[in-house]
């Protein structure tokens, strides 16, 4: 089978993410990018753990006094829930159902900008009520450095997803584009399993003590 | 659960059982899903209660973590997938790296 062929749903393969010799190497090649994203999240949570309430002077705000548990549990919900709907997408996928993914695409994108809404709160919270920045101490820059990597992983996550979604509206699955879709949707939970060490790690640890 | 080409030699036979197949797989899904939730409220329960000692609470909510990313590999990334050697390989060797290099900045790192 060809990418670029019409696809039907009779013709739709079982693994339509592996049909090419295209979808095979790109699905290897992501993998090996996940595993070095896994180096570089590990190497950021390393630096966290070593300057975690190493701060100046005792007018500066530690970790149990700066995290909240709502407002991480409510983040924590948004982005577990958007994996379970990107997840819905890829089986109406592996069903030739395209209007039904795109509408689970699209109800990941929005739970993902409700992540990235509350995570743009919650810095601006720490900078201005609690003097928290990049700049204020060791554990400043390390907690922002962390925490703000994974926000930009979400936010180049949803432009991902949004532009496979703008720029395939038309052109409906094949297999070209389904291993496209495929593999965001991999990067999408790969963002979410970094995020379940984040909440646990920095914040529910943070405030343990 | 594997994930191969399936063929009987009649094309609605097999996109009938491939459409049950896929709908068993998301049932699946959903129920690593609630688990992980489950396991997410468990977490946050166990830090808001103050009941427990740091020494308790740290332990378990790492332990829940990996439970529940244990979870998001094998079942929401298909890990458990047939055909997906390479990607084991990959992400571990990258974890091994990664975990030695925590190790490290916690026991040579000081202020």
């Amino acid at each position: 089978m060809h990418a670029e062929e019409k696809m039907t749903y009779e013709k739709w393969p079982a693994a339509p993410e592996k049909a090419t010799l295209e979808a095979k190497n790109k699905f290897l090649g992501f993998w090996l990018f996940l595993g070095g994203e896994t180096v570089l999240f590990a190497s950021l949570f390393a630096t966290y753990l070593a300057l975690k309430d190493k701060v100046p002077d005792t007018s500066q705000h530690l970790a149990k006094d700066l995290f909240e548990l709502p407002l991480t549990f409510v983040a924590t919900m948004l982005l577990l829930t958007s994996s379970l709907t990107s997840v819905y997408a890829m089986y109406h996928m592996k069903n030739f159902a395209f209007k039904k993914m795109m509408l689970w695409l699209g109800l990941t994108v929005l739970l993902g900008a409700g992540f990235l809404g509350l995570e743009v709160y919650e810095f601006n919270h720490y900078v201005h009520v609690y003097k928290h920045t990049f700049t204020s101490s060791a554990f400043g820059s390390a907690f922002y450095t962390l925490v703000g990597f994974h926000g930009a992983h979400v936010a180049f996550g949803l432009s991902w997803i949004l532009s496979l979604m703008i720029r395939n509206s038309k052109r409906g699955l094949n297999l070209y584009n389904a291993p496209k879709f495929y593999v965001a949707s991999l990067y999408w939970h790969f963002i979410d399993v970094v995020w379940v060490f984040i909440f646990t790690v920095v914040y529910l640890m943070g405030m343990v003590g | 659960m594997t994930n191969q080409q399936l063929n009987s030699g009649n094309p609605s036979v097999d996109i009938e059982y491939r459409r049950r197949k896929n709908a068993e797989e998301m049932r699946y899904q959903v129920i690593s899903f609630s688990l992980m939730i489950f396991l997410t409220l468990v977490a946050f329960a166990s830090v808001a209660m103050k009941d427990f000692t740091a020494w308790f609470t740290m332990p378990f909510i790492l332990l829940l973590a990996v439970v529940q990313v244990i979870f998001q590999l094998f079942y929401f990334m298909h890990m458990s997938h047939k055909g997906h050697e390479a990607p084991t390989l990959f992400l571990f060797s990258g974890l091994f790296v990664g975990l030695t290099g925590i190790l490290a900045f916690l026991t040579i790192v000081w202020w």
